[in-house]
């Protein structure tokens, strides 16, 4: 950022600018502190203590047992403790990971194609524009439950129609078996959130300069050239911050888990079995720890991926 | 004035009656919240079920419905009390929960003198946490195998007394029934989705093999046992022959859904299934009977997991007087004769099974009391705090085998490891 020099006495325009702007977003860092910085701060805290649900204000320091600690039994022998070494926090890190790569890379390729369609020039185009913006309308917690119904196994749509399409000989129970339960998480999150991505990298796609695509498209040059030399490298930036949005809500994913799915190991992730340690344990300060680990986890990715792929945040065209 | 409804409130355990006369006149109108899972036609009935206390008292009561999952309940109950909200003024309560919210009620103990005589004693004993009766039974639950009668009549079969005659029953009446043309007919549906009433289904199975109850009343960690490994192995043979393989996605109302449209010759479920089964618009009306569920590996005894469900006046409550007359009235003899004859729920009232209405309405309730002899509680007693910890490593232990992750006896094993690790030096 550049200052200009001050004239006598007066503020530059720009520090006024500055200055208005400030006063502009108070109010927003102030919620932010309420809603987001404190509760945020307190939790990491509650991860120190052995605070329990009952006894939200009653919790006593206790360092990191939360996060490990070891204990020598009159036995002699030593054991350790805490979520670091919790096969179940493992597990769930592991299904969280594993969810978040395969559905925000799907999303960002299918996302892509959807784009790239909606860019082309064709009648009713603003119609199907809106049409498929409904899947990310519906609320979370809706379209799982609707999801559930159409993939029940004995009243399900989807069996229904496979079969009548011969595409399998008996009806599959998708959300209950531990092989398929991740899958219809899956499925039914990338038909959620592709028109997303859809509308992300569609805004991106429109600031290419329509001349640039003429003067390829004179110079005779393949059209699937053109999308990797000139297309791909244009839109990177807005890639990369749809890309990014998407990692954050999937490595926090919980609605969709939590409805669609039994509450199995086979599919419970990070945000999932903190939320069952702290509610249904009633170890608060475990759970609290967990959440805490998340938190890290998301930060790190998120932190590495900005560094990586130097993603601009900032807005400021400066590079 | 408050103190004198106050009185009324007290007295008003069982008639309506007397609360028309002393309450109506000087009580202010006070509008309570309810709160209670929503079950079968629980929420429709609701109304017509405290309509009477609405027009002797002049307070007014709105139900919040929660999801079916007791699990999901407890969870929500358990942030609101935490947060000592005052939004809520009653809590319909599993019957497990008492140790564990013990402290968010009211103690109904002196309001309810006159009425806890009437009720079950052991009943009112799991209500019971350090002296204090944390709530009060609205009804009991307890399992049974609901079967078609018309379709064991047609392949000449018996009732199944046994879960290996019932594989075989519900196996030969699948096959025959499919090759007849009904390609979505299945010979047994049950809960195996990953959550209490798995416990509920998983504990009838290990009991009635002679495999113990998990854990037992003085606190000894017993389910790493082989009649208890011998059972999920038989349950596991179930799923996806005579069970759809969709059941470990099941909770009572999907199963419900499966057998109510036909298509089960068995089903194991609660006594609310069987009003609902009867029903105008059930495919399987007048079709079907219930029996005490089955035994299993050669032990004698069929065990029913004990549920139930109570009322709870919350702590935080700003309108208590008013709560606790709401509360007094739903666990009363009327409320519960009509929640007998409208949802078919058992009476926690000794009395009520000799009741003549209740007979003819629903034929079931007197003989439920055989299912109710053989009734096993989950170990939420010796276990505590630690109740749905325990009942959570369970659930899992027995949806891993179920759905093909470990052995039996290797996930009894792990779990026996995990339950010593929560237990620690007591629970």
């Amino acid at each position: 950022m550049t200052f200009l020099p001050l004239r006598s006495g007066e503020p530059s325009l720009l520090q006024q600018r500055q200055r208005a702007a400030f006063w502009f977003l108070a109010p927003m860092l102030a919620a932010l502190i309420c809603v987001a910085a404190w509760p945020l701060l307190r939790t990491i805290w509650f991860s120190f203590t052995d605070t329990t649900l009952s006894d939200l204000y009653g919790g006593q320091w206790i360092g990191f047992d939360n996060y490990l600690s070891m204990r020598t039994l009159s036995s002699g022998r030593t054991v350790w403790r805490g979520t670091l070494v919790d096969p179940a926090w493992w597990n769930a890190v592991w299904n969280t990971l594993r969810f978040a790569l395969v559905s925000v890379t799907l999303e960002t390729v299918l996302g892509l194609i959807v784009a790239l369609v909606l860019n082309a020039e064709f009648r009713g185009r603003g119609l199907v524009r809106a049409a498929i913006l409904i899947p990310w309308a519906i609320p979370t917690i809706v379209s799982a439950k609707i999801w559930a119904w159409m993939l029940n196994d004995q009243f399900g749509i989807i069996n229904d129609m496979l079969l009548s399409l011969d595409l399998i000989d008996q009806k599959i129970a998708w959300t209950a078996s531990a092989d398929t339960a991740m899958y219809a998480v899956l499925i039914v999150d990338i038909w959620k959130t592709t028109p997303f991505m859809a509308l992300l990298i569609l805004a991106g796609l429109q600031m290419v300069p329509r001349d640039i695509y003429e003067a390829a498209r004179i110079d005779g040059i393949h059209p699937v050239k053109v999308f990797f030399r000139v297309t791909l490298p244009l839109i990177r930036p807005t890639l990369m911050v749809a890309v990014i949005f998407r990692m954050l809500d999937s490595l926090r994913i919980f609605d969709l888990v939590y409805v669609l799915t039994p509450n199995s190991a086979a599919t419970k992730t990070m945000s999932v079995i903190s939320r069952e340690n702290m509610v249904d344990f009633d170890k608060f300060a475990y759970g609290a720890a967990q959440s805490t680990l998340l938190f890290s986890i998301i930060a790190i990715f998120v932190l590495l991926y900005i560094w990586l792929g130097r993603v601009d945040l900032t807005g400021d065209s400066s590079r | 004035m408050k103190k004198i409804f106050k009185v009324a409130a007290l007295r008003s355990t069982v008639a309506a009656g007397v609360l028309m006369t002393a309450g109506v006149s000087v009580a202010p109108a006070d509008e309570l919240f309810y709160v209670s899972g929503a079950i079968g036609n629980a929420i429709a009935n609701f109304k017509t079920l405290v309509q009477p206390w609405e027009q002797a008292t002049g307070h007014t009561v709105t139900i919040v419905p929660m999801p079916a999952s007791t699990s999901d309940q407890f969870a929500q109950y358990r942030l609101w009390l935490a947060a000592g909200t005052a939004d809520i003024d009653l809590y319909q309560t599993d019957v497990i929960w008492a140790p564990q919210l013990a402290d968010h009620f009211v103690d109904m103990a002196e309001p309810a003198k006159d009425l806890v005589p009437q009720h079950f004693p052991s009943i009112i004993e799991s209500q019971t946490v350090g002296g204090k009766l944390v709530a009060l039974p609205i009804f009991t639950d307890a399992p049974a195998l609901y079967y078609r009668k018309d379709l064991l009549e047609k392949h000449g079969k018996p009732v199944p007394t046994t879960w290996e005659d019932l594989t075989e029953t519900a196996r030969a009446i699948q096959d025959a029934e499919r090759a007849a043309g009904k390609a979505d007919f299945w010979g047994f549906v049950w809960q195996g989705n990953a959550y209490e009433g798995l416990t509920c289904n998983a504990l009838e199975w290990v009991k009635s093999f002679g495999g113990g109850q998990i854990v037992e009343p003085d606190g000894s960690i017993s389910i790493n046992n082989a009649q208890a490994a011998a059972a999920l192995d038989l349950v596991k043979g179930w799923v996806g022959s005579i069970s759809p393989a969709g059941v470990l996605a099941y909770q009572e109302e999907e199963a419900r859904g499966v057998w109510q449209t036909g298509n089960a010759v068995f089903m194991r479920n609660w006594p609310y299934a069987y009003g609902l089964g009867n029903g105008t618009d059930s495919a399987v009306q007048g079709l079907f009977d219930v029996a005490p569920l089955p035994s299993g590996g050669g032990h004698e005894g069929s065990a029913a997991t004990l549920g139930g469900w109570n009322i709870a006046v919350s702590k935080y409550s700003t309108k208590q007087d008013a709560a606790i007359s709401l509360a007094l009235y739903l666990a009363g003899p009327e409320a519960q004769k009509q929640r007998a004859i409208s949802e078919s729920n058992l009476p926690t009232i000794v009395a009520l099974y000799d009741d003549a209405e209740i007979a003819a309405a629903q034929p079931i309730i007197p003989l439920w009391k055989d299912v109710f002899t053989q009734a096993v509680p989950r170990p939420s007693a010796p276990t505590k705090g630690k109740y749905n910890e325990v009942s959570a490593r369970f659930w899992s232990a027995v949806h891993n085998t179920l759905s093909g992750n470990g052995t039996a006896a290797e996930n009894l094993e792990l779990l026996e490891l995990e339950l010593s690790d929560i237990k620690g030096s007591s629970w």
